[in-house]
């Protein structure tokens, strides 16, 4: 690991050259994606799926698996890139909206919705994760900035993770009680694609769309507070106009995310803090790589769910688990939480 | 550069929170010279800096830019006037000289601006005038005090602003280095007319390389003028609080301060 840093820091890659090679396996990652599954299909039944065909099983379960395949792209590259800016506008790099609780906060507010005020359709569930997700960032903000050293980057990530515990049992003690929904929640709040229909991806589009338009326009602008409030101010940025700006597009993308996936971790440590080291800190290449990377993560870790556990299937949300809690250790140790 | 602008601050409070440091500070930066603020530790030299470029917003008092409130101009236009470099700034890790220096024209920048070859001549003549050309493809992280000094300079630089402000340019530099960024002063203000305003801790340096100088106490301007004027016996006693000799420096005929300690007369 320690000779991957060094080459990484070293040599830093282009940045098309690195963006043409993570769209080119995205491309293999969709494929894989549509082609793997428990149940295995012939290239003719992949063709016929994707055309629109649901005539035999194996075409049924290709079309099946065209907005799966979707939605996984749309999340990874979301998480990615609200990842990427959560790093970069708190200057931590534990900044994650798993680990900030913003994705666990999001779907804290839609696990209410559904138990206490019976609100169970996806267009509910979107404007309560994205209250849910807005509401747990400012509150994690507000906590970690108590006591005079201000929000320091472990303070930080130990208030989201604090906040992540008290929510998931909160939500617990709300489900066990309701026998009748508490294997629904349960199966949303592990994190996964499975589930995934056209009608969930268009009514969270809108929220992506205007979350990715936001994280476009603020790439830029994130670049002068890397070097410090003040010498941003200096460079005539508002810095707490950035910080706004940038929160919500992570939020919005978060929360939208949650609410068609349930809470998914570390896709938003992982890729952004590898795609750092390839590309550098250039926001704007940092952003693009890391919505890239993160949609190629997640796509593979949702095939790697569905080979695993044949003929059965894990969700994503538990797959990216197992890769980012020991990546989130290696952090850890290799930079002490050093700011960014 | 052919516009002259010209800073000066108005009956100027100022501060953090409630607490005001800065108390009805009148001045006015001579244009096209070079001013230093001097005075000791914690007496506001910073937060008047930074008050005069708008990172804080007065409490009372105005800082105005040709007679207009710097605080009721659109940011980026004053940001392409006026440019700061605060006091220890710091560089995100893993950054390289060249685009630490280039983030110097973020101000000259819309949504989705392309690079300019006024930008790379901006940057090129930064960095050599800051002597760093040769580590743009450096680590920030790499480098020693000096360089990094310089490399920040040369993103101020970068910003080709008419007025440029920097506390403390010479801090943790050695004596060569220091000399060196001082000439690069001069330099900047001979060629371009640059209008440089400096918080130095050096008295001497500070009455060597000035035109003007502004001694503070306490959040108040103590005296303000020429070096001659303003470098004397009782200035410094009182600003200070330390007894003190003035002689004429040998090498530039301006005031040099010799400090009396307790210890260590003849
Ligand atoms: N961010 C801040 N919040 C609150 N008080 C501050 C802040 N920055 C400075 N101060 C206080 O304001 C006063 C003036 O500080 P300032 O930094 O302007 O001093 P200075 O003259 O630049 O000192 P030095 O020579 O040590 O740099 C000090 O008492 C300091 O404690
Ligand atoms: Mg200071």
């Amino acid at each position: 690991m320690k000779f991957l840093c060094t080459y990484f820091s070293a040599n830093r890659f282009p940045p098309m050259m690195l963006i043409g090679c993570s769209a080119v396996l995205l491309i293999i990652m969709c494929t894989l994606s549509i082609s793997i599954g428990t149940r295995v299909v012939a290239w003719q039944d992949i063709i016929n799926g994707l055309m629109g065909s649901v005539a035999t099983m194996e075409e049924a379960s290709v079309a099946m698996r065209l907005p799966r395949t979707l939605l996984a792209l749309l999340a990874g590259s979301a998480l990615g890139i609200s990842g990427a800016i959560m790093q970069s506008v708190t200057r931590n790099p534990l900044a994650d909206p798993g680990l900030l609780g913003v994705n666990i906060g999001a779907s804290f507010f839609v696990v209410i919705g559904l138990v206490w005020f019976g609100l169970s359709q996806m267009s509910h569930y979107v404007w309560l994760a994205i209250f849910g997700a807005a509401t747990t960032a400012l509150f994690v903000h507000v906590i970690s900035a108590i006591g005079h050293d201000g929000a320091t980057p472990l303070k930080f990530a130990l208030a989201g993770a604090a906040t992540s515990i008290a929510i998931s049992s909160f939500i617990m003690a709300v489900v066990l009680p309701r026998n009748d929904i508490a294997g629904s929640v349960q199966s949303w709040q592990i994190g996964g694609v499975g589930g995934a229909t056209y009608g969930s991806i268009t009514l969270i589009l809108p929220f992506l769309l205007i979350g990715g338009l936001l994280s476009l326009t603020v790439a830029r602008k994130l670049n002068t507070i890397a070097l410090g409030d003040d010498v941003a101010m200096g460079l005539g940025e508002s810095v707490t106009r950035i910080r706004i700006h940038a929160w919500l597009a992570a939020v919005l993308l978060a929360g939208a995310t949650t609410a068609a996936c349930g809470p998914i971790g570390f896709v938003g440590l992982v890729v952004p803090h590898l795609c750092r080291l390839l590309v550098g800190i250039d926001n704007r290449w940092l952003m693009t790589l890391s919505a890239l990377c993160g949609a190629n993560l997640l796509l593979a870790a949702d095939v790697l769910g569905r080979i695993l556990a044949r003929p059965s299937e894990l969700s994503v949300g538990i797959v990216t688990a197992f890769i980012g809690a020991p990546f989130f250790i290696w952090i850890v140790r290799r930079q002490k939480v050093k700011a960014l | 550069m052919t516009a002259r602008h010209t800073l000066s601050t108005r009956q100027l409070s100022a501060g953090y929170g409630d607490t005001s440091i800065l108390n009805g500070i009148d001045i006015t930066i001579p244009t096209g010279q070079i001013t230093s603020i001097i005075g000791a530790n914690a007496c506001g030299k910073s937060t008047l800096l930074r008050t005069m470029s708008r990172l804080l917003t007065p409490h009372q008092g105005q800082v105005l830019l040709d007679g207009r409130s710097i605080h009721k101009m659109a940011t980026k236009d004053l940001a392409q006037l006026l440019g700061l470099l605060p006091q220890s700034p710091i560089a995100p890790e893993g950054i390289t000289v060249g685009d630490l220096v280039s983030r110097g024209r973020h101000p000259y920048h819309k949504l989705f601006s392309q690079w300019s070859s006024t930008d790379d001549v901006a940057i090129t003549s930064a960095l050599k005038a800051t002597n760093t050309a040769e580590l743009i493809d450096r680590d920030v992280d790499e480098l020693s005090g000096g360089q990094r000094q310089r490399v920040w300079i040369a993103m101020a630089l970068a910003q080709e602003t008419d007025i440029l402000l920097l506390d403390e340019p010479t801090t943790y530099l050695d004596v060569a280095h220091q000399i060196e960024i001082l000439d690069l002063m001069v330099e900047l203000n001979q060629d371009r007319g640059t209008t440089i305003i400096l918080v130095l801790h050096d008295l001497n340096l500070a009455a060597r390389y000035s035109d003007h100088l502004i001694a503070m106490k306490s959040g108040r301007v103590f005296d303000q003028g020429s070096p001659q004027h303003v470098m004397t016996e009782p200035t410094v006693h009182s600003v200070f609080g330390l007894n003190n000799k003035v002689i004429s420096d040998p090498i530039s005929k301006t005031p040099m301060v010799l400090p009396i300690g307790r210890y260590k007369q003849a």
